[in-house]
Order: C-alpha cells, then sequence, then structure tokens
C-alpha cells in the first residue's frame, strides 16, 4: 500500500480546459455552409421576389431586389387566366388534373406495392425472388425503351389520354422502388411475429391487414411521401400519356413558360413555377425527416 | 383441408400469387416484353406505325450518322463525367461539413435538399429566368459597373452545358449528400477516435480510412446519378428545349421527338435500344459486384 | 415395425406427439434427417443443442411453419404433416415474445380465438383463465411496449394457453431475459406444467433448462438425435463424446489411451473392473472422461479407488466451488472443488476418483462403451 500523503493538486493543466471563443476552423466550416446555402436559397428567392412584382418593374430593376410594390395580380393570373395555347383558364386546371391523378396513383400504387413487399418476405413462392430481381433492374430501364409499347397497351385498353390511364403508368413505374421499400421494411420486422400469426390461424390477408399494416404506419408514410412528390413531379409520362385537357401541372406548366406566343410575363410565369413547386415543397418541408428517411431507405439499401 | 393430404403445388401459397400478380405482370409484360418489344422493332423500318418490316440495322447507320444524335451523345458523355464528379466531390464535402456537429445542422440540410423536392420543369424555369441575359446575373453584374460582362450560356453553344450543370446540380447535390452523411454517420464512432489516438489529421482519416470504408455508399450514389444522366430529359426541356439550335440536345429528348413528333418511330426505338445499352453497361457490373459482394456475407 | 404408410391407432396410443421418418433439406443442405421421436401425453421433452443443430427447425416444422421435406408429424393421433398451423392443435412461444405490437394484452391473447370464430363469451372465459393463471389481469388493457421482458413473456405463454391445446411448443422462450428473470420464468413454466399437464416441446441451448425442466431431453447434433433420455441418464451414462462433452459445466475431462483387459492404460492407469460397460469391452484405442465434480481431494481423495498427483496452474474462486486447472499428461484436466479449500498456484495435490462413476468412449466411434 501507498501510504504517502498524496498532494491535492500537483502543477500543470488542471479540470476543465479554457475556451476560447470560437475555433477559427469553425468559422471555415460555418462560412462555407453559409455560401452554400445562398446558391441553394438563390433561385427561390427569386421566384418569389419575381412573382411579387408588377412586369415594369421588372424591365428596370434588378431580379434579386425584393419588390418595392409589392403585387399578388401575377399568382391570381398564373392561377386563374394565363393561355396555353387556346385555354385561358390558367394553372388551376392542370392543378385539378394533377391531383386527379396523384391521389389515385398514390394510393393504387402504395396498395400494390405494399402486397408485393409482402408476400416477398412472408411468402415467397418458387419464382418470387426471380420476379423482384427483374422489377428492380426495371427501375434502371430507361423509360424511353418502354414508352412506345405502352402507348399501344393503353390504345388497346381504352385508357390512352386519360386520367386512368396515367394512373396504371404511374403504378408500374413506381412498383420497383416502392416494393423495394416495403420489403426491406417487412423484411426487418421479426419473423416470429408473423409465425405466431400463422399459428393463431391469421391467413394472407389477415396477416397483412390485422397485424403488418398496423404496426407500419411509418412506412407507409415514407412511401406516400415518395409517391406524391415523384408522380407530382412527372412530366415524361403525363406530357405522353394525357392529352391537353387532362395535362398535370408540370406540363402545362412548361407550356405556359416556353409558349413562344405573346409577350413574355416574367412575373407570372414565376408565380406559376412557384404555385407548381409548392406542393412538393410543402410536403418536403412538413415531412422533414421521414422525407429523407424515404429517398436514404430507397437508396442505400438497394 | 385434411392434414395429410400435400396440397397441389400450383396451388400452394395461391393468395400470395395473386396478390403478386401484378408484379409479375409488371415484371414479364413491361420491363422484359415492352423492352424486347422496342429492340425488335428498332431493327425495322417503322415510321408513322410500327411494322415488323425488318431492314436489319438501317436505323442504326442512320441513328449513328445523324449529326443530332451525335451531338446528343457528346452532350451526354460531357454532362455526365462532369454531373458524376462534381455531384460526388460537392455532395461529399457538404456531407463532411455537415458531419462535424454543427448547429443548425437540420437547417442546413433542409436548405440543401428541398430543390430535390421540386421537379426537373420547376428548376429549369427557375434557373432560365436567373440565366436570362436582359434581366438576370449578366444584367446584374453588369450594372455594377462592369459594362463588357457576358455571361450567357443559355445562348452559347459552347457554354449550354454548363447551364445545365448548374441547374441539374442545384437540383441533385442534395440527395447525393443526404445518402453520403447517412454513410458516414453509419462509420464506426471508434474508428475517429482510434485515428486521433494516433495523431492522424482529420484530411487524411477521411481520404485514406472512411472514403474507402464508405465504397458501397459511392457505388450506390454512382449508379443512382448515373441512372439519372441517362434519363436526362425534363430539365432540357424546361432549360433549353435542345437550343440554342442543337447545342443542348440529349439521348432521350432525342428519341422522344422521333417517336412523337417527326413520326419516325425506328429511329426513336434504335436510339431508344442504344440508351439501354448503355444502362446495362453501366449496372450489369454493379449488380455482379452487389451480387458477389452478398453472397461473401 | 410400424407400417410408414397407415400408421394403426394402436401405435399412437398414449403419445401426443410422434415424429417419423422426417427428413428436411434446402437443396443439397440437409438439416434434418430420417428423424423418429415419439412424446408421451403430458411429458416435457426438451431439445437441447448448439446452434444451427436443427433443434428450432424441428420445431417449426412440429408446428407446421416449416414443410419437411419428408416424413409425417402426428399430434393427438392425427396425421398433420401437411395441415396449416392453426389446426395442428399447438400453441407456440416465441423467443422473441412475438406478441402484436398494436394490440392490447387481452387483443393478443383473443387473436386466435377470433380468427377461429370461437364464440365471445367463450373468449372472454379463457382470456380470464389465461390471465388468472398468469398474474396478467392487471395488465390486459396495455400494450406490449409497457411491459417488461417477464411480464411480455408471460403474455406470449398465455397466448398459448387460451387455444385450449394438447401440446405446447416454446422455442427459447428466456434466451432474451436477463439471469434473474430466467431463473424465475422457468420455475414457473415447470409449475405450469405440473398444474396443466401439458405435452411440452421446449427448445433451448441452455442445459440448465434443460436439466430443470426436461422428463426427457433430446440432445442434437448435425440434425440428428445423438441422445434421448431422462436428464440424470444424460449426465451419468452420456452415450457418445459430443453428449459428454456437452452436459456438464465445466464440461468432462477427456484422457486418451487405450484399453487393454479392462484396464485403462494412457498418462495414468485406471483398472476398470467396476465399470458398467454397455457391451463385453473390446481392447482398443478408447477416451476416458470423468467428471471435474466427481474428482475427490484431500482425505477423500486418499479413500479414493484411483489416486494421483497433480500440480494446480491456474485457479478461478466461483464462491460456492472453486475451479481447479491443471493437466494429465498432455491433457488439460479439470477439477471442481468446495470454494473455502485453501490452495494456490503450484500446490502439488493428490487426487482421487471413483471408476463407476467415470465413462468410457470408443476414440473411433465416440460412442459409449
Amino acid at each position: 500500500m501507498i501510504d504517502a500523503p498524496f498532494p491535492r493538486t500537483l502543477s500543470g493543466p488542471a479540470g476543465s480546459r479554457p475556451r476560447t471563443r470560437i475555433a477559427p476552423k469553425r468559422l471555415m466550416i460555418y462560412a462555407a455552409l453559409l455560401i452554400v446555402s445562398v446558391y441553394y436559397l438563390l433561385p427561390l428567392w427569386v421566384m418569389v421576389m419575381t412573382s411579387l412584382k408588377g412586369m415594369p418593374e421588372i424591365r428596370m430593376g434588378n431580379i434579386f431586389a425584393p419588390p418595392v410594390e409589392i403585387t399578388f395580380e401575377p399568382w391570381v393570373k398564373a392561377w386563374s387566366s394565363a393561355c396555353t395555347g387556346l385555354n385561358c383558364d390558367g394553372l388551376s386546371r392542370g392543378f385539378w388534373n394533377s391531383v386527379m391523378i396523384v391521389v389515385p396513383s398514390v394510393v393504387i400504387s402504395i396498395a400494390v406495392a405494399s402486397v408485393n413487399g409482402y408476400a416477398l418476405v412472408n411468402w415467397k413462392f418458387r419464382g418470387s425472388e426471380v420476379f423482384f430481381t427483374i422489377l428492380l433492374f426495371g427501375a434502371f430501364i430507361p423509360y424511353q425503351v418502354m414508352i412506345y409499347p405502352l402507348v399501344i397497351i393503353l390504345r388497346e385498353l381504352g385508357l390512352m389520354g386519360s386520367v386512368w390511364g396515367l394512373v396504371l403508368v404511374h403504378t408500374i413505374f413506381g412498383m420497383p422502388i416502392i416494393t423495394l421499400l416495403f420489403r426491406n421494411y417487412f423484411a426487418s420486422l421479426p419473423e416470429e411475429l408473423f409465425k405466431a400469426a400463422r399459428v393463431d390461424g391469421a391467413g394472407f390477408w389477415g396477416i397483412f391487414l390485422r397485424v403488418l399494416v398496423p404496426m407500419s404506419l411509418p412506412i407507409f408514410t415514407v412511401a406516400v411521401i415518395l409517391q406524391i412528390t415523384g408522380i407530382w413531379n412527372d412530366f415524361l409520362f403525363g406530357v405522353i400519356y394525357t392529352k391537353p385537357d387532362t395535362y398535370p401541372m408540370t406540363v402545362q406548366l412548361n407550356n405556359i413558360v416556353n409558349s413562344v406566343q405573346g409577350v413574355k410575363e416574367y412575373n407570372v410565369n414565376m408565380a406559376a413555377t412557384l404555385l407548381t413547386g409548392l406542393v412538393p415543397l410543402s410536403i418536403y418541408l412538413i415531412s422533414g425527416k421521414l422525407f429523407v428517411r424515404g429517398i436514404a431507405a430507397g437508396a442505400v439499401k438497394g | 383441408m385434411s392434414g395429410r393430404d400435400r396440397p397441389a403445388q400450383l396451388l400452394r401459397n395461391l393468395p400470395a400469387k395473386l396478390a403478386a400478380l401484378p408484379m409479375i405482370l409488371t415484371a414479364l409484360v413491361v420491363f422484359i416484353g415492352c423492352s424486347l418489344w422496342t429492340v425488335v422493332h428498332s431493327f425495322t423500318k417503322s415510321r408513322l406505325l410500327p411494322k415488323l418490316d425488318f431492314v436489319g440495322l438501317d436505323q442504326y447507320d442512320r441513328l449513328w450518322s445523324t449529326p443530332r444524335w451525335l451531338v446528343s451523345i457528346e452532350n451526354l458523355a460531357i454532362y455526365g463525367i462532369c454531373a458524376l464528379i462534381l455531384s460526388l466531390v460537392l455532395g461529399f464535402v457538404l456531407a463532411a461539413l455537415l458531419d462535424q456537429k454543427i448547429r443548425f445542422e437540420d437547417g442546413f440540410r433542409t436548405i440543401i435538399l428541398y430543390p430535390y423536392a421540386l421537379s426537373f420543369i420547376v428548376t429549369g424555369l427557375v434557373w432560365q429566368w436567373i440565366l436570362n441575359p436582359d434581366f438576370g446575373i449578366q444584367n446584374i453584374v453588369r450594372g455594377l459597373g462592369f459594362e463588357s460582362f457576358v455571361f450567357d450560356p443559355l445562348h452559347n453553344p459552347d457554354q449550354v452545358l454548363f447551364a445545365l450543370l448548374i441547374a441539374g446540380l442545384w437540383q441533385g447535390t442534395g440527395l447525393v449528400t443526404v445518402i453520403l452523411l447517412a454513410g458516414l454517420r453509419g462509420i464506426d464512432e471508434d474508428i475517429w477516435k482510434a485515428a486521433r489516438v494516433d495523431g492522424i489529421p482529420a484530411w487524411k482519416t477521411y481520404l485514406r480510412v472512411v472514403i474507402p470504408m464508405m465504397r458501397p455508399v459511392f457505388a450506390t450514389c454512382l449508379v443512382l446519378v448515373s441512372a439519372g444522366i441517362v434519363k436526362l430529359y425534363d430539365l432540357v426541356v424546361a432549360l433549353t428545349n435542345g437550343g440554342p439550335g442543337i447545342a443542348s440536345e440529349t439521348p432521350a429528348k432525342y428519341v422522344y421527338d422521333s417517336m412523337f413528333n417527326k413520326q419516325n418511330l425506328g429511329q426513336g426505338f434504335a436510339a431508344s435500344t442504344m440508351m439501354l445499352l448503355t444502362v446495362l453497361i453501366i449496372i450489369v457490373p454493379w449488380a455482379m459486384f452487389e451480387f458477389r459482394g452478398k453472397r461473401r456475407d | 415395425m410400424l407400417d410408414q404408410t397407415h400408421t394403426p391407432a394402436a401405435a399412437l396410443a398414449g403419445l401426443s406427439v410422434s415424429i417419423r421418418d422426417l427428413t428436411l433439406s434446402f437443396g443439397s443442405v440437409t438439416v434434418l434427417k430420417d428423424l423418429n421421436l415419439d412424446i408421451g401425453n403430458g411429458e416435457f421433452l426438451v431439445l437441447l443443442g448448439a446452434s444451427g443443430c436443427g433443434k428450432s427447425t424441428l420445431l417449426n416444422c412440429i408446428a407446421g411453419l416449416i414443410e419437411p421435406t419428408g416424413g409425417q408429424i402426428f399430434i393427438s393421433g392425427q396425421n398433420v404433416t401437411w395441415a396449416e398451423p392453426s389446426a395442428r392443435g399447438i400453441g407456440m412461444v416465441f423467443q422473441s415474445y412475438a406478441l402484436y405490437p398494436q394490440m392490447t394484452v387481452e387483443g393478443n391473447l383473443s387473436f386466435g380465438l377470433r380468427n377461429a370464430g370461437v364464440a365471445r363469451d367463450e373468449i372472454a372465459r379463457r382470456v380470464a383463465r389465461a390471465a388468472e393463471i398468469l398474474q396478467l389481469q392487471p395488465l390486459l388493457k396495455r400494450k406490449p411496449a409497457a411491459l417488461s421482458g417477464g411480464q411480455r413473456q408471460r403474455v406470449a405463454i398465455g397466448r398459448a394457453l387460451v387455444r385450449d391445446v394438447d401440446v405446447f411448443l416454446f422455442d427459447e422462450p428466456l434466451s432474451n431475459l436477463d439471469a434473474k428473470l430466467r431463473a424465475e420464468l422457468r420455475v414457473e413454466i415447470k409449475r405450469l406444467h405440473q398444474n396443466l399437464k401439458n405435452t411440452m416441446i421446449y427448445v433451448t441451448h441452455d442445459q440448465i433448462e434443460a436439466m430443470t425442466l426436461a422428463d426427457r431431453i433430446a440432445i442434437m447434433k448435425g440434425g440428428i438425435v445423438q441422445q434421448l433420455a431422462a436428464p440424470l441418464e444424460i449426465y451419468n451414462r452420456p452415450a457418445n463424446l459430443y453428449v459428454a462433452g456437452f452436459i456438464g459445466s465445466p464440461p468432462m475431462n477427456f484422457l486418451k489411451g487405450r484399453l487393454e483387459n479392462r484396464l485403462f492404460k494412457g498418462a495414468i492407469t485406471v483398472p476398470m473392473a467396476d465399470y458398467d460397460f454397455t457391451t463385453a469391452p473390446t481392447d482398443g484405442e478408447v477416451v476416458f472422461g470423468i467428471r471435474p465434480e466427481h474428482v475427490a481431494l484431500g482425505a477423500a481423495a486418499e479413500t479414493s479407488p484411483i489416486r494421483t498427483e497433480i500440480t494446480v496452474e491456474v485457479i478461478e474462486p466461483m464462491g460456492a466451488d472453486t475451479l481447479i486447472w491443471t493437466a494429465i499428461g498432455t491433457d488439460p484436466f479439470r477439477i471442481r472443488i468446495d470454494g473455502q479449500t485453501r490452495i494456490a498456484p503450484g500446490d502439488r495435490l493428490t487426487i482421487g476418483f471413483d471408476p463407476a462413476c467415470a465413462s468410457l468412449f470408443d476414440a473411433k466411434t465416440e460412442n459409449r462403451l
């Protein structure tokens, strides 16, 4: 045993380290992130500012400057009276078309894909993995390879040009990623839960609807977010499989802004652009972490 | 059902098979069937309507002697390489910055990722406005006193890809950042402690230890970004519509225009088959790598 | 012999579960091979083995959760080889509890009965009875997330209980619990079995659970039952080297040597005249086994039939007893002695044991001699 008395404090540093106010390294990190943030926020700022100005002010001034005189005229015009071709009822038509497309597409594609994921995890049958592999490969096949034959299929089914045709297309092309999402989620649930439900006499649908779905609300939310943004933002399928009456908002927006006729009304164009971006943007801002989780889940585990 | 009889093979798991029918049909009819249909029809001289009137490789000969297709391919290659490198490098730098236990991390991440929620159409139209020579950046800089300043990529065939890159990276880098950030977070905290104890500087730890450990995450990003690049279409339509002239045409746009504007289906089929081939060249090695990796586990 | 295709009811009399020539293979990998097992009414059978030995797979086959490649399974005289799990008259308790997280305890207990279309008052009666037996009454309205590990496992047992079945299947039910709770629930399961007198088949890798609970233990390795016997029989007369090494902690000491005319010749020489040979012994290479707790020290050693001297290498005091590590010849040797004995590494000790307590195995076949 050491019996010598131990001094209470020895010379040299003791206790908590004296803090410098802000380390220069940290300062650089924040500066870099701030510059990046400006680059990312600039377009949003310009959109909002331009959409609140009158055309005379735009012609004179600086697109980054805030409006001297705020006007909501461009928003009203973009929504209700901007012209595409002969139609002059504004983007509202495209907005409602998009709603009519997105709602059934999201519901049907998620219903189908979640059942796929469930069957793939819990009720494997001969060949199920093969079909799934093909499905995943399908996610990487350029759409351009499949669009024309799908035109023929939709025409044969009598769905070409209708909202329901586009719903079918979105269900098909959303299937790989959403099926993967659900398959990975269901595979992460304990298999014993499924076994317990079988011993309890629940069947294919009973286990799915009464045991798995109630405990899978987060992943359903992620899928809904992913699908709403994806389908709302679609342009290619909208322009191919619908006709001017049923064009989704993105297609109508492009037609308004990039039309070659007439005088360019930049404020109306920016208001229209903002209006189109507003739906996915609000979903993104409201859902926050779930959105991130959705793209990470869809991507990393792929 | 009596317990002693083995149920018929086809009827076993019947509800599962019925429920998977949409998936089976999608896989077989759309992904395989439609792709094969297009490949087969690329060897025909279909114009307004698809016809099984085989002409060998004529469509491909014509495709590869069409200046617009050659420009499209060149554009895709240049844009693709630049976008790939820049989005991975910038994405990683941003992810590493966000990983420094900073304040407002959620805020910064929200800002970097929000463009990803917007469509390419919206992205293209905003940047078209910002790059507008009469009102946008060029006008502002001139207003500051640099009268001869020129920055008009949308109307300069040599710079138009630059405009596409600015807009494309603005929209897509956030995704790469978020995925790489998740990858960084997945790295064992003890690695950092060990490096600190060994006295290895942070940048060296990233370069020699962390990045090699994140190879699968980088591979995923690579595949995702590449797949997006090959499909590049909406952004071009909104930002430049292929102009000036044919300076910013892309293969996807070539396919669409051949099929739906020029009534030249055969060209569209041949061009899309070339796109499929490109993707297979990227995907197949990756899939084999992944598959081998999984088998090792 | 039994008629395999039309097993007469008489052959199944008194049996609760009967497994005939069960084979299971995935592709070229055979998990279970021609397995036969008969379990009597009200018997508590433990399937014991290291992970990957096929014990859980066998249980899943009995439950109908994995389809066998060949063979038959009878439960209560019925051929249930291809029957749905819910139609087999079994209840099952899982390692991870597998409670439905969105349902209350009551909902968990009644889910199976509701699926079977049992009348509502009958459900209420059975749930109440199970809750009473397992002291779950105050928890009935709670969700599983609000329960402790031990409570969750009791609910899982209750879920099997309400089904009013003849056979209970337990798949490592205590493995997720800490040591103290495990000991408590072990006794509770034993009490349950004594009261209900159901057939229970219990899978575990824990030999203490197996020894304390089982009427009979089936030790499995590589999809084959190595020995099926009462716990003490397995402890005293292990059928082969694997079983001898698996049961007992610390495991049995093994000394290599030759058997010549009922005399074991190795690093030490032991006359085996008092040993109870299973068959008439032939001379050859053998392994001599003696359990660490059957080795005596001090005064007891002096009176033992066999004595030898060893040098203490390492000691591990564990309180109640102390483990001495040493070697006889080149074979490592462990001795378990009373915890109060004072010894130190380097001590020379005389040890002794009785060959009647030992086991002899054929070195080639590894089977008991």
